[in-house]
């Protein structure tokens, strides 16, 4: 057939023989196929069978994790700082969505989103990888979560559920403390390739204590299979296997203590510490003003995080930890320490004649005191009898001890970051600066001042290490057990002396009269602090722009005969120590009466306008409505916004450095009612407040100790 | 035979019958099976289609030749017509416009044209003198027959459907005794515009199903995903099935058309190997019964006719297959009396009907024998 030549002549026969044999091809070819699709068949079923069986199961069968309910944080008497809260919740898987901008607009008409929001949803939703979640919204309505339950076919990619989220009782007042919790970040998954981390729903910790104990809080997923459709829709559960919660992390901190003290500063812009003195405990850590840690942990909104990042007051930094503030005169009774184991006597008296000759250049003191000895330095906080003592001991002397009462010092607690400041020594300064230590150099550093740089919970652990005369240390977790610390090799006497020196700065002839515990049975020692950010050429420290003013410091521990609670106030630019120990006093008023303290809270909350947590929710509004759409996106990395606070944190730190390079001019201590009489012989008398809380009958100067050691 | 059958009903091809009888309850059982347990719609609606379309064969098996004969060229002008009325006033639906409506059913006139391509080349080569076979008179005007229904289809566009009048007519002209070299070069040719074709001629859809078909992994979620999850029902289903009404890809919705171009694979997941083969085989038998008719036949227009109503329908269920099994495009073909569809219902049965009719000529006129020489 196929030689046939075209010429060879065609016949009907022919035609019938050809349709024959061609037909006979065409069956062949038909059969062929028939075999080699039965056989095609075959291997797809038999030899592949076992692959294609695993894909339709893994098609058929959706494994959903559960994500664990997070452990929860206590406080030391166990009631939760954070837990966790049910609620409706809905985020967005990116890579499974078909159409973004029709999904967020769906999902912003039924979830009444605002702009800015919707804002930030589209740019987390473009900067997405892979499977990572974006939340939309938690604490939903049931007829939101309904509603968007029922549309779910034409919305692919986007995922309802019922779970748990972190919820902070006291708000703001915890935010530095504990940190906040958010959706793992691209490179946190890929530092941790745990499919948790992409499941949607799962937070981890960002920040403080969430961070660090993320692997205790975390606890056990549970799992979830399920028959699902193409599209996603759920047909009926397999098997469901219950989460693990995680273990909860008890921490030293005394709920109420914190919420207290965060409410308490109130408008300024500071931090409070408690620690016990005797176990190192700590109690409170509060640092205002701060963010809200549940209104974090759907991401930083981009309203929210402009409005922290504006705030001169900067709620972003953790100023507990990371605030570093000259010391000032808190140090004093520290200072008197380093001066009696240097063999100082207490009943060693000095001129202060509104100042003192240090070498061959006068040096003022605040005010003129006339004679001073030890605790009437202390008390009415003499400047001139540090130059003196400083001067005649040495700085070197002085730091040593400074490093010893923790100032300087980083502690082993479980913190992202803690400054540890500077304590300025000869050496530290040929190191640093290379430049030789001058004589201004030891009058700065001698009332704290100078290159001098604390932070307040160093402050704090100063207090109670003097209070105690042991090395106290800070701890967070409360383990139950009693530590045991070193005892530094003072006299009782002389313990007794500091303690007594400084409880008449509170109750006696002292610089802060008003601090006086409103309370028949306890009362308070504590040393004031005003530090110069400054130079009186810009600023006298007490009005003008909010950030030229001073510092207002106080360290304080009471009982003060039978030290047990220890701690410092910080409040920033707060124009003076009168700024710090009205907020010290009302603080230690609440640990031993708490209905006591509550109504001195609850009067200035009148005036304030609000707890914190009611005067952010206020500010946030009025800015969000200020700002609006106009807002640039928050970071997208929350690692890059802890970065930029703790850059800008060294860098506020260093703004007293400038008026660092010459003697500074001591500002009036901050009690006007105390004001010192240069005629007084040390410690014989009483000054005449007229602050009345402070106008008590004198109290009776603090005993020298018999004999000292040294 | 038998005394107890009735002579009318014992002279039906039985040997065809019987096994299409079977593959459409199976067909019809595998539909319940899409439709998730339930009769309607798939299934009813294909077993009243099916003896719809029966009834339509039977009738059609009383035509005479030459009623069939006569009517060839104008059956095939009307079906013409009704091509380029689909293009004037037909409607949209599935992204080609390839629908009349005629008030009481939506026709696809495509549809009747692929066996009525093989009718008209059937009457045609009857009357070309044998001697002309290899002159240009025996192309030319054929390939104007097939070239005009093709392109209007490919217009609408369904490429599917015009490759298989294509083919129905290419392998009627082959079996019509075209010389060899024609095909030859005809193939030679067709693997030259090919690509021109595919690139210039094809929508993109149609393209990235020629791609996809290339890598179906490529793709997973996208165009591959048919082929994939196809393969994977027949695969998963191994040799037995994961039996009746159990078949998690076509109940799930991952297998994309369960009841129409995929019924292959809902059929495969949950009968498996042993479903697949039994019903190839029953294709084999009726197709077997169909080519064993057309030798049968005793005239040149009956052979053709009845070998181009086979390869029609072997068309459908070749490329069906291969779609199924990843060996062709995801093209539009559905599986003959087994996917629920009207048109491939009628085409398919129209095909038997022709069969059946041919058979009856056969036996009204056998070839040999001294039986009914009239």
């Amino acid at each position: 057939m196929l030689g046939k030549l075209p010429n060879q002549k065609v016949t009907t026969a022919s035609l019938k023989h050809s349709f024959d044999r061609r037909a006979m091809v065409i069956g062949s070819v038909m059969g062929g196929i028939g075999v080699l699709l039965a056989s095609r068949m075959g291997y797809i079923a038999i030899a592949e069978n076992e692959k294609y069986r695993l894909e339709s199961e893994s098609n058929r069968v959706n494994l959903s994790l559960i994500p664990p309910r997070r452990g929860w944080i206590l406080d030391r008497n166990g009631a939760p700082l954070a837990s966790n809260r049910a609620d409706f919740r809905v985020d967005v898987i990116p890579e499974r969505m078909r159409d973004a901008d029709y999904t967020i607009g769906v999902l912003a008409e039924i979830l009444d989103l605002d702009a800015a929001k919707i804002a930030d949803l589209k740019t987390q939703v473009d900067h997405a990888r892979g499977f990572q979640p974006i939340e939309v919204a938690s604490g939903l309505k049931y007829d939101q979560f309904a509603a968007i339950s029922v549309r779910l076919p034409d919305l692919p990619g986007v995922v309802p559920q019922r779970g748990f989220s972190r919820f902070y009782p006291t708000g703001p007042a915890v935010g530095h403390l504990l940190g906040y919790v958010g959706p793992a970040s691209a490179e946190e998954y890929e530092k941790d390739r745990n499919p948790l981390l992409i499941t949607p729903g799962y937070k981890i910790g960002k920040d403080g204590m969430e961070k660090q104990f993320e692997q205790d809080l975390r606890g056990i997923p549970g799992a979830r299979r399920v028959e699902v459709t193409a599209s996603g829709r759920i047909v009926r559960d397999l098997e469901t296997r219950e989460d693990v919660q995680g273990d909860p992390v008890k921490l030293t901190i005394d709920g109420p203590l914190q919420d207290y003290a965060a409410r308490r500063i109130g408008l300024e812009s500071g931090s409070v510490v408690v620690m016990d003195c005797e176990t190192g405990d700590l109690l409170c850590m509060a640092s205002m003003p701060s963010y809200d840690p549940n209104s974090f942990s759907a991401g930083i909104g981009r309203v929210e995080y402009a409005m922290l990042r504006d705030d001169e007051r900067v709620p972003l930094r953790n100023k507990v930890l990371q605030g570093l503030y000259p010391p000032g005169s808190t140090v004093k009774p520290m200072h008197c320490m380093a001066f009696l184991d240097a063999g100082v006597k207490p009943e060693e008296t000095i001129i202060c004649g509104g100042g003192r000759r240090i070498g061959n250049r006068f040096f003022n003191c605040w005010s003129n005191h006339g004679q001073v000895n030890m605790a009437k330095a202390i008390y009415q906080s003499c400047d001139s009898y540090f130059y003196h003592f400083a001067q005649q001991v040495g700085f070197a002397k002085v730091a040593e001890w400074a490093h010893r009462m923790g100032l300087g010092e980083e502690f082993d607690l479980p913190v992202t970051t803690q400054f540890y400041g500077t304590v300025p020594s000869p050496t530290w300064k040929r190191k640093k600066y290379d430049q030789a230590w001058q004589p201004f150099d030891t009058v700065n550093a001698s009332i704290g001042q100078g290159y001098y740089l604390t932070s307040p919970l160093q402050l704090a652990v100063m207090s109670a290490r003097m209070a105690t005369g042991d090395r106290v240390m800070p701890r967070l977790i409360l383990d139950g057990k009693k530590p045991k610390f070193e005892h530094f090799a003072f006299t009782p006497e002389e313990i007794n002396y500091v303690r007594q020196a400084m409880s008449d700065v509170v109750n006696g002839p002292g610089t802060a009269g008003r601090a006086r515990l409103p309370l028949e049975d306890v009362k308070m020692a504590g040393k004031t602090g005003t530090a110069q950010v400054v130079s009186l050429s810009i600023s006298n420290g007490k009005t003008g722009p909010w950030k030229y003013r001073d510092h207002g410091l106080f360290v304080f521990f009471a009982p003060f005969d039978k030290p047990r609670y220890a701690g410092a106030v910080v409040i920033e630019h707060g124009g003076g120590s009168g700024s710090a120990y009205p907020i010290a006093r009302d603080v230690m008023t609440f640990l031993f009466d708490p209905q006591k303290g509550l109504e001195a809270l609850f009067a200035l909350e009148k005036q304030w306008g609000g707890t914190a947590k009611q005067r952010l929710e206020r500010k946030y509004a009025a800015y969000a409505a200020a700002a609006g759409e106009s807002v640039a996106p928050a970071p997208r990395r929350d690692e890059d916004i802890f970065d930029q606070v703790e850059a800008e944190a060294r860098a506020a730190a260093t703004q007293p450095e400038a008026i660092a390079t010459d003697a500074i001019t001591p500002r009036t201590e901050a009690n006007p009612a105390s004001a010192p009489r240069a005629a007084d012989p040390a410690g014989a008398t009483a000054a005449t407040p007229t602050d009345p809380t402070a106008a008590s009958a004198p109290t009776p100067a603090p005993s020298p100790p018999a004999s000292p050691a040294r | 035979m038998s005394s107890i059958v009735p002579a009318p009903i014992a002279r039906q091809p039985w040997q065809m019958l019987a096994p299409l009888f079977v593959l459409v309850a199976f067909g019809a059982a595998v539909l319940y099976s899409a439709a998730g347990g339930h009769m309607s719609p798939y299934a009813s609606s294909h077993l009243v289609r099916f003896a719809v379309f029966l009834t339509v064969a039977a009738i059609m098996t009383r035509f005479s030749r030459d009623f069939v004969r006569f009517f060839a060229y104008p059956v095939y002008g009307i079906v013409l017509v009704m091509l380029m009325a689909v293009e004037a006033i037909g409607f949209v639906g599935g992204g080609s416009q390839r629908w009349l409506d005629l008030g009481f059913m939506q026709l696809q006139p495509s549809e009747l044209m692929k066996p009525v391509i093989v009718l008209t080349l059937a009457r045609f080569y009857e009357t070309l003198p044998a001697g002309l076979t290899n002159s240009w008179r025996s192309i030319v005007p054929t390939g104007a027959l097939i070239g005009f229904p093709m392109a209007l289809v490919l217009l609408q566009p369904d490429l599917g459907t015009a490759l298989a009048i294509g083919f129905g007519g290419v392998v009627t002209m082959f079996l019509a005794g075209l010389p060899m070299r024609w095909f030859a070069l005809g193939g030679a040719a067709a693997m030259v515009i090919a690509p021109l074709a595919f690139f210039f001629g094809l929508k993109p859809y149609q393209q990235r199903r020629v791609f996809t078909f290339l890598d179906p992994e490529s793709d997973p979620l996208g165009a591959g995903y048919h082929i994939t999850q196809s393969k994977i029902a027949i695969g998963s289903g191994g040799i037995t099935g994961k039996g009746f009404n159990e078949g998690s890809q076509s109940h799930l919705n991952y297998l994309p058309e369960p009841h129409t171009d995929f019924v292959f694979a809902t059929m495969a997941e949950e009968w498996g190997l042993i479903g697949g083969i039994v019903v190839i085989g029953i294709f084999a038998l009726i197709l077997r019964w169909g080519w064993k008719v057309s030798m049968r036949s005793n005239d040149r227009f009956s052979r053709l006719l009845a070998a181009g109503m086979v390869a029609t329908i072997f068309f459908y269920i070749a490329i069906n297959l291969m779609m199924v099994m990843g060996l062709a495009p995801v093209v539009g073909i559905p599986l003959p009396f087994m996917s629920h569809g009207g048109s491939s219902m009628m085409t398919n049965m129209i095909c038997i009907g022709t069969l059946m009719m041919v058979n009856r000529w056969n036996r009204d006129a056998p070839k040999t024998g001294l039986r009914g020489m009239r």
